[in-house]
């Protein structure tokens, strides 16, 4: 394996509590040490890191690869080198793929693929339910032995609350994370987008918020009775992170985290029709979008996701509530984190933190961090280098986000997952 | 929206929605429906404006009277045209209704007519056609039926010649018409006093207000003082979707019934969509009585589309 040393930039390493210009050395695929100089370290590859800023590699909690099963809107070789680009070097396949990820036979097939693409590491999550059909549970157990990190129900709805209950229970005996996407479905009722002045203007059949804090509240009864460790995804409405905030008060064993787009947008900044902007949950209101941030700020929502999910053009053309919902994001991940240090909402280190160190301890993985001995998953970036979102820097198969053509600040020069460099920018 | 809908002069290209149109172009379409009013009672009914030009009624969800009243649009201005009905289940993905769309385009169409049950259709379709199409909204979904509201103006101003000193109620089912997005759009823009919506809360949209109306649940208060009266027809499948307990209970709270229609002013007159149910929005007493206007609506549905189509058409041959 070879040795690299990473000269020069900022290196930033919340867990570590480290923000200091400096070297990072790596050998054998792992951290060697940070800052602390290396005698007769003879480097293989030389990265010259100035001006620019050396962190973890970014976890992202929710990418869909579309494989398998759907490999015409995106494969696992074209969406993990669209998330190494994006410094992202560990990502959660949620359960949703074609067959659903409830057999071993699966988890290996998916193991193996990533292990042959080699680029960001593909953390598989469980079905929650046999076939994510809501009624039987997986064979969690074996799944976990199988590499699975977590169980997960992904957007399909349960039965009703004793499987629930008795999915958390049998997750939580087997020391299993569960994470949930709060939705209940019988109120959003063929919705579209947020039940509010859009849907009302529009049309188009809405989405209330109570769809999710209604799911939140009954979710955080079933961890209290059950002592299940649960994590919520893609959270979108004030009260949901209000709900838990408290719940979080009362020491319930939970963890939150939110998509990167849900802190940027909002019912007011859909374009009328236009499904780019289609995603479940729905874009919500301003005062959701400020609850969002200040939840983030606070700690109270513990990781930003990309929530990325590519398509096929076909899946985005045609009347907005036919479409497919969805937005290719795990790209757009790091500039917007990064315009939400610029106007204050968090900290650079805290944004770090929310896709790298937090991440991994949601998981319970060693990661996240550049403790020595910890697998050198590293992303460089460039805060200051524009770049525009077009065919030409586009790595994802999906061309579906609402940012199409937009220019941003903040792009990855260098991701290195396990010592080996997996994206350098041209 | 708005410059979807329009040609860089700003002349009428599509019309798919009310939103965005100014006063002036609304007018504009009632005046116009106006000239064409003389047509229908020629004993030739025809004037050669649209002579060679093809219009596709594209109808992907039934419907008899507006289908009709379009193909009769078409024929008296002397287009050719078509009607084509499309089950929906045959074209439920996007990709399939735009090759229906190309497939007619290679036919050089000059106006497709939609009808769509699902909203905002009208639009894919304007964005996707040919540049030399017009497309015209015949309903989409909850959205927008632009040709309706637009009849419903042109009898209100037959009747009260201005528009600026009208209280309007709408009473029935608003969250789930398209008639009614588009009624209180077209009233807002040509500058009534006021606008009522009056209906249950399980029939109202949220944020409803925002849409520039004021909001009853009880009907007996709501008609005070009104001149126009519009009724919205009751769905039947609205009973078994909980939305509503009975037929009957309806009638009670939210029927028009002929001692309600006493607490409105004297001349105020009373508008349905169609088609009605009788004795469950609107008592038949009201619906045959002197204060209907209902089958003028029809009438003037005929000169409206005529109105709309010449618009739209001309104005493409002044942009050339």
């Amino acid at each position: 394996m070879k040795k690299i040393h990473i000269t020069n930039g900022r290196i930033i390493d919340p867990a570590n509590h480290i923000d200091q210009t400096g070297s990072l050395y790596i050998a054998d695929g792992k951290i060697l040490s940070v800052l602390n100089p290396i005698a007769d370290f003879s480097a293989d590859i030389s990265i010259d890191a100035t001006n620019n800023i050396v962190c973890p590699g970014f976890i992202d909690l929710s990418v869909r690869l579309r494989d398998p099963g759907q490999t015409h809107k995106g494969t696992l070789q074209s969406e993990t080198i669209a998330a190494a680009s994006a410094g992202v070097t560990g990502l959660c396949l949620p359960p949703d793929t074609q067959p659903v990820i409830d057999t071993q036979a699966v988890t290996e097939l998916i193991n193996d693929k990533a292990e042959k693409a080699n680029y960001s590491q593909v953390y598989p999550i469980a079905a929650l339910t046999y076939q994510l059909a809501g009624k039987e549970l997986s064979s969690m157990a074996t799944l976990k032995q199988a590499g699975c990190v977590a169980v997960s129900n992904a957007n399909a709805p349960l039965a009703n609350l004793l499987v629930l209950r008795r999915a958390m229970e049998y997750a939580s005996s087997h020391n299993l994370l569960v994470i949930l996407h709060p939705e209940e479905h019988s109120l959003n009722n063929n919705g579209c987008t947020h039940e509010g002045f859009f849907s009302t203007r529009y049309g188009l059949p809405g989405i209330p918020e109570a769809s999710e804090s209604i799911a939140v509240a009954q979710y955080l009864e079933l961890a209290r009775l059950t002592g299940c460790r649960l994590h919520f995804s893609q959270i979108s409405c004030k009260a949901a992170v209000i709900k838990i905030q408290q719940a979080k008060k009362y020491g319930i064993n939970i963890t939150a985290d939110v998509a990167i787009h849900q802190l940027h947008l909002t019912e007011n900044d859909i374009e009328p029709f236009n499904s780019s902007y289609h995603v479940i949950p729905p874009f919500r209101t301003t005062k959701d979008l400020q609850k969002l941030r200040e939840g983030l700020a606070n700690g109270t929502i513990n990781a930003i996701c990309s929530d990325h999910q590519p398509h096929d053009l076909d899946a985005k053309l045609g009347a907005f509530p036919e479409t497919e919902p969805g937005i290719a994001s795990v790209e757009t991940l790091l500039p917007l984190m990064l315009c939400l240090v610029e106007d204050n909402t968090i900290t650079l280190s805290q944004g770090i933190a929310c896709l790298s160190q937090n991440p991994a301890s949601i998981l319970g993985i060693n990661s996240g961090a550049l403790t020595p001995g910890f697998n050198a998953d590293v992303c460089i970036f460039n805060a200051a280098l524009s770049w525009a979102v077009n065919q030409q820097n586009w790595k994802s198969a999906g061309l579906n986000t609402p940012y199409w053509g937009e220019v941003f600040k903040g792009r990855v020069t260098h991701t290195l997952q396990s010592g080996k460099i997996i994206y350098t920018l041209e | 929206m708005s410059n979807l809908q329009l040609t860089q002069e700003g002349h009428l290209k599509h019309f798919i929605t009310i939103e965005g149109l100014s006063k002036e172009i609304l007018t504009n379409i009632l005046d116009t429906a106006e000239s064409f009013i003389g047509i229908s009672q020629q004993q030739v009914k025809k004037v050669p404006l649209l002579r060679g030009k093809t219009i596709v009624n594209l109808f992907f969800e039934n419907s008899t009277r507006t289908r009709t009243t379009f193909e009769l649009a078409a024929s008296r201005l002397s287009a050719d045209v078509i009607s084509i009905d499309i089950q929906t289940s045959a074209t439920s993905k996007g990709e399939s209704l735009l090759d229906t769309i190309r497939n007619l385009e290679a036919m050089h169409v000059d106006i497709f007519v939609v009808r769509h049950a699902i909203s905002g259709a009208g639009h894919f379709i304007a964005q996707n056609t040919a540049p030399h199409i017009s497309v015209i909204n015949a309903g989409d979904g909850q959205h927008a039926h632009p040709t309706q509201a637009m009849l419903d103006m042109f009898t209100i101003r037959q009747h009260k010649h201005e528009f600026n000193t009208l209280k309007v109620g709408i009473i029935g089912d608003i969250l789930h018409s398209r008639v009614v997005r588009s009624q209180i759009q077209a009233l807002n823009t040509l500058g009534v006093e006021e606008i009522r919506v009056v209906a249950p809360k399980t029939l109202l949209p949220s944020h409803v207000e925002q849409l520039g109306v004021s909001v009853f649940n009880n009907i007996e208060e709501s008609l005070d003082d009104l001149d126009v009266i519009i009724m919205v027809r009751l769905q039947k499948e609205r009973m078994t979707s909980a939305l509503l307990p009975s037929e009957r209970e309806y009638f009670k709270c939210f029927g028009l019934t002929d001692e309600r229609l006493k607490l409105a002013k004297a001349d105020a007159i009373v508008m349905h969509p169609g088609p009605i149910n009788r004795g469950v929005e609107i008592a038949s007493s009201i619906a045959d009585g002197p204060q209907s206007v209902i089958l003028q609506q029809v009438s003037n549905g005929i000169a409206i589309r005529m109105a709309v189509m010449s618009l739209t058409l001309q104005n493409k041959e002044y942009a050339v």
